[in-house]
């Protein structure tokens, strides 16, 4: 049951990180791709009426979390309670510039949210790499089961951790390197004109970022965390996760030279659930790897009664059925390039 | 104030609080904007399509502080609330999980095409939209009440073999009877919210004599869905909830009413402040025998007062949440006073030239936010000292590893930020207000009005 509910959540984060990825990265290229306000209107229209519905897979990942393994989303959240806090912030500066921008026409109004926008987009992208680089590497839990993090020590791997070093940092960037692509795919498919282009040599730019990142990672990644290793000798179909990911990025820019927009935004789908999946694989059984790995969290040791996890799963899965219909229907609704109004102003969002 | 577990009761109470004043207008709205796009596919009147969009602008606006608010709670109960997370998450969670599963999914793709695709969506897609977006956002109210009402009775749980809190039976927390007398009462405190806010602006815009049509079917429609739920949460809903308490929470009912000393033929307090040093209720107004025949339909009954039991079980709040459970009480007297007179107007045909009554309407917005309020603090201050009734005590619940400055911390760091985000939801709302249901101001253009075919 414990296994069961590890793949189930770690699809739901992937799903995530595929839908909230692209509107984080759209965000993030926001004021570089946009220049005029034609152009910073589009990029928000491209994901106006989805990003909130994208955000609930956090919500829904995390309520998942919960009740499945609570052990973990108790010691993991408390550990991370300064990174989290300020995630959240973010998260309320975000959502906010998105949904206030379009209500005022002013000089001074519409810089203020794009600039809000822009970097909180970033930042969330930077700070949720570096998340997964502190899940890789280990966090000091003890025999308490609970641990406190600092934001930062000595940027070393020691014993005395923090959030960031400059493991974590370099898996924030890759991730936002990586979010910036995707997002930029994104944009480039759902918008015309100057924008789309813009765009799209972003996407194209940030590749190369990403290719380098990932190989210097994954092999920093091997030493960090043994068990990655482990695994995949143990079980070597896991390889093709990696395999995913490889021909995701090699994917990008073989399909953005024969200028299929849709494809290319698909590739880089792959790519982040090859990643991801990969180092989920890599982990397992672990939940929560600690520096000493006596005091990891995993499967077994975090999840809750059995009774509990059966029932979750009656509910849980015609629940995503019917989400997956809403989201079918409402990309459906929303295809195709995006459209000015000659006014979309103020009209709720 | 340095204690950690003040700092982190504090840091759920503060950002709870704020939360929920953008979720009671959401669902009261949602129940309304319903009501007026029926109304709309019925009569095809072109007026009922306005009010709708102009009540979905702000219904938009209200939504996104009730989001980014939101989040933040989810996140508390991992961060702040560790201990009770370990040892509860697999049963709470499972209600916080299907809130996210079954509401915030539908409510969130709903809205967006409810907001933005009224032209691609047709007159009966629309009409689904909204009230799908109402759907979602009942439903989430649903859980996350099933959610409290198992903190303050749980059942459908057995306890593990380290002592952790396992689910035993799925339906048991879903159907708890707690939980669906507390959903109907918090309900109607939603609905009354939006009806107040609808019936206010009306007011607003017949005072000051400009759209005075909309007006009208503002005022109408708040008062006569007020009235409804002004009745009903008194009685039936309120009055049980003040029963079951009465039954499985008797401290906490003492508590609340500021009663002492056991008694029989207890008397209802109206005025009066509790001192608990002195265990005594100062200047106490009351009429005689009356909690006793409300709680028990005796009116001999014995009460019990708080001396019946030990101070280690008595709330640590006694005269906040005294005041506050007064404070929601008689406002809700109030609120039906107030609408049961608007509804007898509105019945003879005068009530769109009573000013006095419209300027009542009027200044009387801000008041059910109080209640609703109120009546939160006096469900959770009246839980203390447990966290869950009867199983773990509020201060074995917090983070064991995160320090009572750290939660300074991002408690201010909250209340700045609110602080920005209340005054930002203030001016645009009051800006929406100001522009007026009527196509056409300040460059806004046709877009939203466009025939839906
Ligand atoms: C407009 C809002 C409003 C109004 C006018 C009232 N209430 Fe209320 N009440 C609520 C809004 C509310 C609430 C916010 O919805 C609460 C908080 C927790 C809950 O379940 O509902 C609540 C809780 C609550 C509780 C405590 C439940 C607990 O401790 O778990 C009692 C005993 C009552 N109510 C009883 C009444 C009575 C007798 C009223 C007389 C008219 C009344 N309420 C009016
Ligand atoms: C709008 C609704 C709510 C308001 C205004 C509210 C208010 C409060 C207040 C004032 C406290 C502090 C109590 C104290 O420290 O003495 C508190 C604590 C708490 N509430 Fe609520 N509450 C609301 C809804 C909920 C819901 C729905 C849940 C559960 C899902 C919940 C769970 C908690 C928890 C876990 C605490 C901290 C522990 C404690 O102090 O008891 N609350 N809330
Ligand atoms: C501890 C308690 C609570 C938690 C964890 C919580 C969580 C959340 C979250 C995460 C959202 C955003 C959903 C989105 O992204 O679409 C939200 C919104 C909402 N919440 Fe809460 N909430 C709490 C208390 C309450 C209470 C007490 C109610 C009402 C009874 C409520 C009703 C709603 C509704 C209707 C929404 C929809 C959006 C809006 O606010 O207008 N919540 N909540």
């Amino acid at each position: 049951m414990g296994t069961v509910w590890f793949c189930l959540v770690a699809i739901m984060i992937a799903v995530y990180v595929l839908l909230d990825g692209f509107d984080l990265g759209a965000g993030a290229i926001h004021l570089l791709a946009a220049k005029t306000e034609e152009e910073r209107r589009q990029i928000l229209a491209s994901i106006g009426p989805v990003w909130d519905g994208n955000e609930v897979w956090l919500l829904a990942a995390g309520g998942t979390l919960y009740f499945a393994f609570p052990a973990l989303y108790a010691s993991g959240f408390s550990g991370f309670y300064l990174p989290l806090m300020i995630v959240l912030w973010l998260l309320i500066l975000r959502g906010s510039s998105i949904e206030f921008r379009n209500h005022i026409k002013s000089a001074v109004w519409d810089p203020l949210w794009d600039f809000l926008f822009c970097s909180s987009s970033l930042l969330l992208a930077l700070f949720f790499g570096a998340a997964l680089g502190n899940v890789v590497r280990g966090v000091p839990l003890g025999a308490s089961g609970y641990f406190f993090e600092p934001l930062w020590t000595n940027f070393r791997l020691g014993e005395e951790t923090g959030i960031l070093d400059w493991y974590t940092l370099l898996v924030g960037v890759l991730a936002l390197l990586a979010l910036v692509m995707h997002g930029g795919l994104w944009v480039q498919l759902k918008t015309g004109g100057e924008v789309r282009s813009r765009a799209g040599k972003l996407a194209a730019r940030s590749w190369w970022g990403v290719l380098a990142l990932t190989a210097m990672v994954t092999g920093i990644t091997f030493r960090v965390q043994p068990q990655i290793l482990v695994n995949f000798s143990t079980w070597p179909w896991g390889l093709i996760f990696p395999l995913l990911a490889v021909t995701g990025l090699a994917g990008v820019p073989f399909e953005l030279r024969k200028r299929s927009e849709r494809r290319a935004f698909f590739a880089s789908c792959a790519y982040l659930t090859g990643m991801l999946t990969s180092v989920v694989f890599g982990v397992y059984p672990m939940v929560l790897p600690a520096r000493n790995p006596l005091y990891s969290l995993t499967v077994s040791n975090a999840k809750a009664g059995n009774y509990g996890l059966r029932v979750g799963l009656v509910w849980w899965v015609p629940g995503m059925i019917l989400a997956a219909g809403y989201f079918t229907f409402v990309y459906r609704s929303f295809a195709g390039k995006v459209a000015l109004d000659k006014d979309s102003r103020g009209h709720g969002d | 104030m340095g204690q950690a577990l003040d700092v982190h009761r504090l840091h759920f109470a503060f950002t709870i609080t704020f939360h929920y004043l953008f979720p009671q207008l959401t669902m009261g709205l949602a129940l309304l904007l319903v009501y007026l796009k029926t109304k709309a596919l019925r009569t095809g009147d072109e007026h009922y399509h306005r009010a709708a969009r102009f009540w979905a602008r702000i219904f938009g606006i209200n939504f996104a502080l009730g989001v980014v608010t939101g989040i933040p709670m989810e996140f508390q109960f991992g961060t702040n609330w560790a201990a009770f997370s370990k040892a509860a998450g697999g049963v709470i969670g499972q209600t916080l999980a299907m809130e996210g599963v079954f509401s915030f999914f539908l409510e969130s793709s709903f809205l967006g095409l409810f907001l933005f695709g009224e032209k691609k969506l047709g007159r009966i897609g629309h009409w689904w939209a909204a009230f799908l977006v109402f759907l979602g956002s009942w439903l989430s109210g649903y859980f996350i009440v099933a959610t409290d009402a198992w903190m303050q009775h749980p059942a459908g749980y057995r306890l593990g073999p380290g002592g952790e809190i396992e689910l035993s039976s799925f339906w048991g927390l879903l159907l708890n009877k707690w939980a669906l007398w507390q959903y109907a009462h918090n309900m109607l405190g939603a609905v009354q919210t939006g009806c107040f806010v609808m019936a206010g602006v009306g007011s607003f815009y017949l005072l000051t004599k400009r759209d005075e049509d909309y007006g009208r079917t503002f005022v109408r429609t708040g008062v006569l869905v007020g009235t409804i739920a002004a009745l009903l949460q008194l009685f039936p809903t309120g009055d049980m909830q003040g029963k079951m308490i009465a039954y499985s929470q008797p401290p906490t009912l003492a508590a609340m009413e500021g009663l002492f000393q056991s008694q029989q033929g207890a008397p209802l307090a109206i005025l009066g402040q509790p001192d608990v040093e002195k265990r005594r209720l100062d200047n106490p107004l009351e009429l005689p025998n009356m909690l006793s025949f409300l709680t028990y339909r005796e009116w001999r009954a014995d009460v019990k007062g708080l001396l019946e039991f030990p101070e280690t079980a008595w709330p640590d709040q006694i005269p906040l949440l005294y005041y506050s459970y007064h404070v929601m009480v008689g406002l809700g007297t109030i609120f039906i006073a107030v609408m049961v007179v608007a509804a007898i107007l509105l019945w003879r045909g005068k009530l769109y030239d009573s000013r006095g009554m419209l300027w009542i309407l009027m200044v009387s917005v801000p008041l059910p936010y109080i209640a609703n309020t109120a009546g939160w603090m006096t469900a959770e201050l009246g839980r203390q000292p447990w966290l869950i009734y009867g199983l773990m005590r509020t201060a074995e619940g917090v983070s064991p590893r995160v320090a009572a400055g750290n939660a300074w911390f991002t408690l201010i760091g909250f209340m700045g930020m609110y602080a920005v985000l209340a005054v930002l939801w203030l001016f645009l709302i009051y800006r929406e207000i100001e522009m007026g249901p009527e196509p056409g101001r300040d460059g806004r253009g046709d877009f939203a009005d466009a025939p839906a075919d």
